[in-house]
């Protein structure tokens, strides 16, 4: 059967961030929040994993939000468009959000934040959805570094019992990142006798480091949902391990989602580098074998700056 | 082969060897010389992916197969996994009648070209083979394997024969995994019949053909081909389907198929748990020979999936993947390549050809050295790999001497990549998303052995997720002996059906 994976939707969405909504109706029927599908756009790319980030049941389609970054989410975003298909999509891979506050019981019912950092909006989405679907208090915190990178603040708003915004340059929402507004959050509902119960977050791996130290001191339980580097997406190949409190964990199907305050995330942070010269190669030829490309600066800030794409969204003081 | 020819016949006498075939008695048939086939040199092929052998040539094949003694106990019918008939195709190869042979061999092996090319013939059919007893020698057995791959390669070029499928039965089949024994069973039941569609997690078929076994062992066109001709019986392919997460095999039998056949492989690497493996540099070699393979890495960057190439590697494992793992390195560019085993030569489950053309190619090898901890920059990539000394201990529950480290005997290997080939375990996701199915303390699934029936009925398994990891040829022996329960339960099922609807009737 040809399943088609044709592109419905396309949309920007912010800066060099596209929105694509794809038909997978089998990926569809089964995901469930939390979940990952393998994408190869051509028949000569990577695999590379993109969580879901919306769905469309009746449809049988589903969102990804891609950030261009490399060669691949670059030739996606330059050179497909609403009609073209996708060579493959596999999925939904992944273990699924566990929807319950970890060490309560099934049925309590608490207060959960949620951390997106850029484009983790995206993934965020089904997962607070589910959340507040099951009867939890959802408080999500959404960040970015200027207001134009910011991404599905309506749909968040939505899904959300309450949605705070920030910036690092105060250009909408409150002026600071995320972890200050997390920090604040706990502090003012400890204040009232309440409490923030699980924390997620998802975005660069430096904010979800934050993030985790942030909530560490207070003993919020904190779940990170991780995207390394991966060829199959199975348990294959062990390309995407990473060390869990000491132990090496495949993000494939042990994950994506650890708990925060166990993951070593400079460790996971040097392994998503590992190919960074290989990957400004292979984005400097699919420039020079596009000579109308008017992206060059682009490119060449690329080039030197090689970054790998889970490390590419904005970090801001982070980074030190 | 390791040994040195013994006399290399010149074209002139294979043609008079063929033409004068009837003459040779027992004896002096079993003193003819073997036929040796060319390979790359080995300082052209680290090169490139090419193919190591050069085929025989016709002559050179039925030269070949002349040396057979057509024993009546057929000792190397007996060392096949799947019986194939080989003093019978090789009379008929002898005979030049290349097409016959061809159709004799298929009837049992629906594969030849793969096998011709990766089963361990030394340690199966030409192990046995009488030829080589008389010379007390198992490098003048008859090259069964080399004849094999000729014919499967001449039936490419001359036009293959697809097996005849039988008329539609009405049964479907489910068959999990395009590997090696989903393919054979995929193939067997068209041939019965029963509709068969094959569900990949991947993009291509193939599995272990085609992630893991390279290019210069097993040309991908070959696969290719096989796969084409399998398309062309009827069997059907479902690619990026993740059987577990995409679908259930409930989902499977709800779908309207009336068994399943679960051939998912050993794709799950193990590690050996020293320090130091969460290195930039250290690879599964999963990992190093699918992004190598089936992702084109050895192309970068006109294929957009990279791989490390490094100076220096090392290779942990005896076996055929870290053969392959090593050689594949060299190819990548390596100027030294270590392969680092715990046991002697003597113990090294790879197989003989292999060991014999990595050495070739200049592969070290390090024996009896056990992998102690990876040592890493600053910066967190490899640098050396420290290993200690080993002398061989007591056997083990395997016969197989055990590697006993020598105290303080400690070596550090300068390399940046290090490349895990120390086995697989069976894939968990079927077992786990699947209720009735028992697996065993290795999480292989437990089968009837006559049937290949999981402990759930209409659930069938094999290959490498039954038996854990071991051959291309076993793997599609299981599938075969599958295809033909599975056709016994589905004509005893649908029996039971009319039997059943009559009774219904009877009684209503």
């Amino acid at each position: 059967m040809d399943q088609g994976f044709r592109i419905l939707v396309k949309k920007p969405l912010a800066e060099n961030v596209t929105l694509y909504e794809v038909e997978a109706p089998r990926v569809a029927r089964r995901h469930r929040a939390g979940q990952f599908v393998m994408v190869r756009p051509t028949s000569h790319s990577e695999r590379i994993p993109l969580t879901i980030a919306d769905l469309d049941v009746s449809k049988g389609t589903i969102t990804l939000v891609v950030q261009a970054v490399g060669k691949t989410t670059t030739e996606m975003a330059e050179r497909f468009e609403e009609g073209d298909s996708f060579a493959n999509v596999a999925g939904p891979l992944g273990n699924p959000t566990h929807i319950a506050i970890p060490g309560k019981p099934e049925e309590f019912r608490g207060t959960v934040a949620c951390v997106a950092g850029g484009i983790g909006a995206a993934p965020m989405l089904p997962i607070a959805r589910a959340f507040r679907g099951a009867g939890h208090k959802v408080i999500t915190i959404l960040g970015a570094r200027r207001k134009d990178l910011l991404v599905f603040e309506d749909r968040l708003a939505e899904a959300s019992t309450e949605l705070l915004v920030c910036t690092d340059d105060g250009s909408y929402g409150g002026k600071g990142f995320v972890t200050d507004v997390l920090k604040e959050l706990i502090e003012r509902r400890r204040a009232k006798g309440k409490d923030v119960d699980l924390a997620i977050a998802i975005g660069p791996p430096v904010m979800m480091k934050f993030c985790s130290k942030t909530t560490k001191p207070y003993g919020v339980p904190t779940l990170v949902s991780l995207n390394t580097i991966m060829v199959d997406g199975t348990g294959m190949c062990g390309g995407c391990r990473v060390m869990v409190d000491g132990v090496a964990k495949y993000v494939c199907v042990d994950g994506p989602e650890f708990d925060g305050h166990q993951v070593d995330f400079d460790g996971m942070m040097r392994r998503q580098a590992m190919y960074k010269p290989e990957e400004a190669e292979s984005l400097a030829r699919y420039r020079e074998n596009d000579p109308s490309c008017m992206l060059q600066p682009a490119v060449a800030a690329a080039v030197s700056e090689s970054q790998s794409p889970a490390e590419a969204q904005p970090a801001g003081r982070f980074r030190a | 082969m390791t040994e040195k020819p013994n006399v290399t016949p010149t074209p002139e006498e294979l043609e008079a060897r063929v033409e004068g075939r009837a003459a040779f008695t027992a004896k002096t048939r079993g003193q003819l010389p073997k036929v040796y086939w060319a390979e790359q040199d080995p300082s052209e092929r680290i090169r490139n992916t090419r193919e190591v052998p050069f085929a025989y040539s016709a002559v050179e094949a039925r030269a070949e197969a002349v040396r057979c003694l057509s024993c009546k106990n057929e000792p190397c019918v007996s060392g096949c996994p799947v019986a194939v008939d080989v003093p019978g195709f090789l009379r008929l190869v002898a005979e030049g009648d290349f097409r016959a042979a061809i159709r004799l061999i298929k009837e049992t092996n629906l594969l030849p070209a793969i096998c011709g090319r990766v089963c361990p013939q030394e340690s199966q059919c030409q192990e046995n083979c009488m030829v080589a007893k008389v010379h007390k020698d198992l490098g003048f057995a008859v090259s069964v394997g080399k004849i094999e791959a000729f014919l499967a390669d001449w039936e490419r070029e001359n036009g293959v024969e697809l097996p005849p499928v039988g008329p539609p039965s009405g049964s479907r089949v489910a068959i999990i995994g395009a590997g090696p024994s989903g393919l054979t069973c995929a193939g067997d039941l068209r041939r019965f019949g029963h509709e068969a569609v094959v569900f990949e997690a991947f993009h291509k078929a193939g599995g272990v053909l085609v992630y893991g076994i390279p290019e210069f062992r097993l040309p991908k066109d070959i696969v290719q081909a096989e796969v084409d001709n399998l398309e062309k019986m009827g069997v059907r392919f479902e690619f990026d389907t993740v059987v577990g997460q995409t679908l259930t095999v409930d989902d499977l039998f709800d779908e309207g198929f009336h068994a399943v056949y679960v051939a998912t492989g050993a794709g799950l690497p193990y590690f050996v748990n020293v320090p130091g493996e969460d290195l930039n540099g250290v690879y599964s070699a999963n990992e190093y020979l699918t992004r190598a393979n089936l992702m084109g890495a050895y192309r970068f960057p006109e294929e957009d999936t990279p791989v490390l190439r490094r100076d220096n590697v090392a290779v942990l494992g005896g076996g055929n993947v870290a053969m392959d793992a090593a050689r594949t390195a060299l190819r990548l560019g390596a100027k030294n390549v270590y392969l680092v085993y715990r046991r002697s030569r003597a113990e090294m489950p790879a197989r003989v050809e292999e060991v014999h053309h990595a050495e070739e190619e200049g592969i070290q090898f390090r024996m009896l050295s056990a992998p102690v901890e990876i040592l890493g920059t600053p910066e967190g990539w490899v640098r050396a790999l420290k290993i200690q000394r080993c002398e061989l201990g007591e056997p083990d529950e395997k016969g197989r001497r055990r590697p006993v480290p020598i105290e303080g005997a400690y070596e550090e290997l300068p390399v940046e990549i290090v490349i895990e080939a120390i086995g697989n375990g069976p894939n968990p996701l079927i077992p786990k998303t699947t209720q009735g199915l028992t697996t065993t303390r290795h999480g292989t699934l437990v089968v009837d052995e006559a049937t290949m029936m999981t402990t759930r009925k209409g659930v069938f398994a094999g290959g490498d997720i039954v038996a854990g990891a071991s051959t291309v040829i076993l793997a599609m022996g299981h599938g075969r002996k599958a295809a033909a329960a599975i056709d016994a339960y589905l004509r005893t099922e649908a029996e039971q059906a009319v039997t059943a609807g009559a009774t219904g009737e009877a009684s209503a």
